[in-house]
């Protein structure tokens, strides 16, 4: 009989042999998931993007105050979420009496997905829960949605909208380009191939870090990446286009280089529902483009 | 109804020697202190999400110890056999009954001045605001819409055939009408008839507790409703309360002890 000693040698040498020989199998297996983005993937699998969709619906909802549709109110189908809209688009200011709270109902007001109240019980019970469209005005209350957003990003890395609609928030809001330019980065890590990610961190090196050059070339690399995956598509996203061939104008212009944002301009110019004014555009920047004749030489 | 009181004490010593209460206490603390260590961009001021989770977890706590200390009461009596030395008293089975509701509503009532006790510390450290009147509103409200989970549970307890089934039915029975109550006379709407009249009759039946559920105004720091509001909804729990204490008196009225 062997000594146990020896046995238990023997097998702790067969246990690391057999362990070095799995493992890289292991690993080369599709089946694997320790490639897949840690503990939240291996617990809720493909689920977590419909938690990740959920919490980027429940930031909207902070957004409203709460004053947010269910499956069984009248959705009011809209391409876009005011919050995500905010993020994208200049805000039109909107009058403080719109904005004022009251969970009160009185007659005349702006029922929203609500509809007018359908009975008396309807009527009552609109006291009781935020029953008006309101938006987060304050600088201090946008901060509230972040968390649902950070969820969100942490739940689906792939949601390219939720890291550029934390990272407007937290540039324009909060006032925090730095924390912002962090977050798109680590989407941009996720999201390598994302035009809108390279779109928002180029407006925080033009806006924020005044730095034109750096924010061109971001809108350049994002506007090859459009092309690259939106020439050919039906309906292309023309929004985001017409976006970045107004930054690149806007910085061209900033850097003097009228030549270029001429360029910009002229495809500007067919996507534009609002040619004229494009072309007049055009046709500043040409002047400027043309040297002015100097005054003629004088006698020697 | 003199002895109505003696027999609301002893329900409220019950739940406070038992273990309920403390272990989703201790719970909702942990979990809230747990998601409030989590800081998202930086920013400690952040509120609002840890109030929502904190608010949730009062709910279902209140909701399980109003149902589970409740559904126990008159069967454990009958059981135990205590209920005969008892109704030996110069006690009436209406005082039982109105006792034994009394007992588990003001426990309900003292725990829930603690959660909420807990919950304007949670939310002061991060707002640095106390909005009291907000918090006497849910507080209250949520206490009305206890009343008539207490009474529910205190008339189910003499129907259903065992503390078990009757408290998982009521929770079901509550935990749906907080979801769909509101939404019924939508859902009518859209029903042929006969359903829709069904459905809308349901709809006017049933007791709104959801009506009682100010979370969203106080995690959103809207302003407090107005009072006529709160009084007209108070009204409301009390004439549910009564209608279910009723129905338990009815059904215990003539109900062999043993």
């Amino acid at each position: 009989m062997p000594s146990p000693y020896l046995v238990l040698v023997f097998l702790l040498t067969v246990c690391v042999s057999l362990a070095t020989w799995l493992q890289p199998h292991y690993l080369a297996w599709g089946g694997s998931r320790t490639g897949d983005g840690g503990l939240l993937a291996t617990l809720l699998g493909e689920s977590r993007r419909l938690f990740a969709a959920q919490f980027f619906f429940k930031a909207d909802a902070y957004f409203h105050s709460g004053f947010y549709p269910t499956i069984f109110d009248n959705q009011i189908v809209e391409k876009e979420l005011h919050m995500s809209e905010e993020s994208e688009a200049a805000r039109t200011p909107r009058p403080p009496e719109a904005e004022a709270r009251t969970t009160q109902w009185s007659p005349g007001e702006d029922y929203g997905f609500l509809g007018s109240p359908k009975d008396w019980l309807d009527r009552f019970s609109r006291n009781f829960f935020p029953s008006r469209h309101t938006h987060l005005e304050q600088k201090s209350e946008a901060r509230e949605i972040l968390p649902w957003l950070r969820l969100s990003t942490w739940l689906d890395p792939h949601r390219v909208e939720s890291y550029t609609v934390a990272a407007f928030w937290l540039r324009t809001r909060l006032g925090r380009p730095e924390l912002a330019a962090q977050l798109l980065h680590e989407g941009w890590r996720a999201n390598p191939d994302s035009y809108e990610i390279l779109l928002a961190l180029g407006r925080i090196d033009e806006e924020n870090r005044h730095d034109p050059v750096r924010a061109h070339n971001l809108y350049a690399l994002a506007l090859r990446k459009w092309h690259r995956q939106q020439d050919g598509n039906a309906e292309p996203d023309l929004y985001t286009y017409r976006e970045l061939l107004g930054h690149l104008v806007l910085v061209d212009e900033k850097q003097g280089d009228w030549a270029e944002a001429v360029q910009y301009l002229t495809l500007l110019k067919k996507i534009s529902p609002n040619p004229a004014a494009i072309q007049r555009q055009i046709d500043e920047a040409r002047a400027k483009l043309t040297p002015a004749p100097g005054p003629a030489p004088g006698p020697p | 109804m003199n002895a109505v009181w003696p027999i609301a004490t002893v329900v409220v010593k019950e739940l406070y020697r038992r273990k309920d209460f403390y272990v989703l206490f201790v719970l909702t603390a942990l979990i809230t202190l747990l998601m409030g260590s989590v800081t998202f961009f930086h920013d400690d001021r952040i509120a609002r999400y840890l109030k929502e989770l904190c608010l949730l977890l009062i709910w279902v706590s209140t909701l399980v110890i109003a149902i589970t200390a409740t559904a126990r009461q008159l069967p454990a009596e009958r059981e135990q056999r205590t209920i005969l030395p008892l109704l030996a008293k110069p006690v009436s089975r209406g005082e039982v009954v109105v006792g034994k509701f009394l007992g588990c509503w003001l426990a309900c009532g003292v725990a829930l001045v603690v959660f909420y006790l807990f919950f304007g510390v949670v939310s002061a450290t991060r707002e640095h605001a106390w909005p009291l009147t907000n918090y006497f509103q849910a507080l209250w409200l949520q206490w009305c819409m206890l009343a008539i989970v207490v009474a529910m549970s205190l008339a189910g307890s003499l129907v259903f055939a065992a503390p078990s089934s009757n408290a998982t039915i009521v929770f079901l029975v509550a935990s749906a009408i907080l979801l769909v109550g509101r939404h019924l006379n939508t859902v009518a709407l859209t029903l042929p008839e006969p359903a829709q009249t069904l459905v809308y009759a349901l709809y006017f039946a049933l007791p709104h507790l959801e009506l009682f559920d100010l979370r969203d105004l106080l995690v959103h720091d809207w302003a407090p409703i107005a009072w006529w509001a709160w009084a007209a909804a108070t009204l409301y729990a009390l004439a549910y309360t009564w209608v279910f204490l009723l129905v338990a008196w009815l059904s215990f009225r003539r109900r062999p002890l043993v």
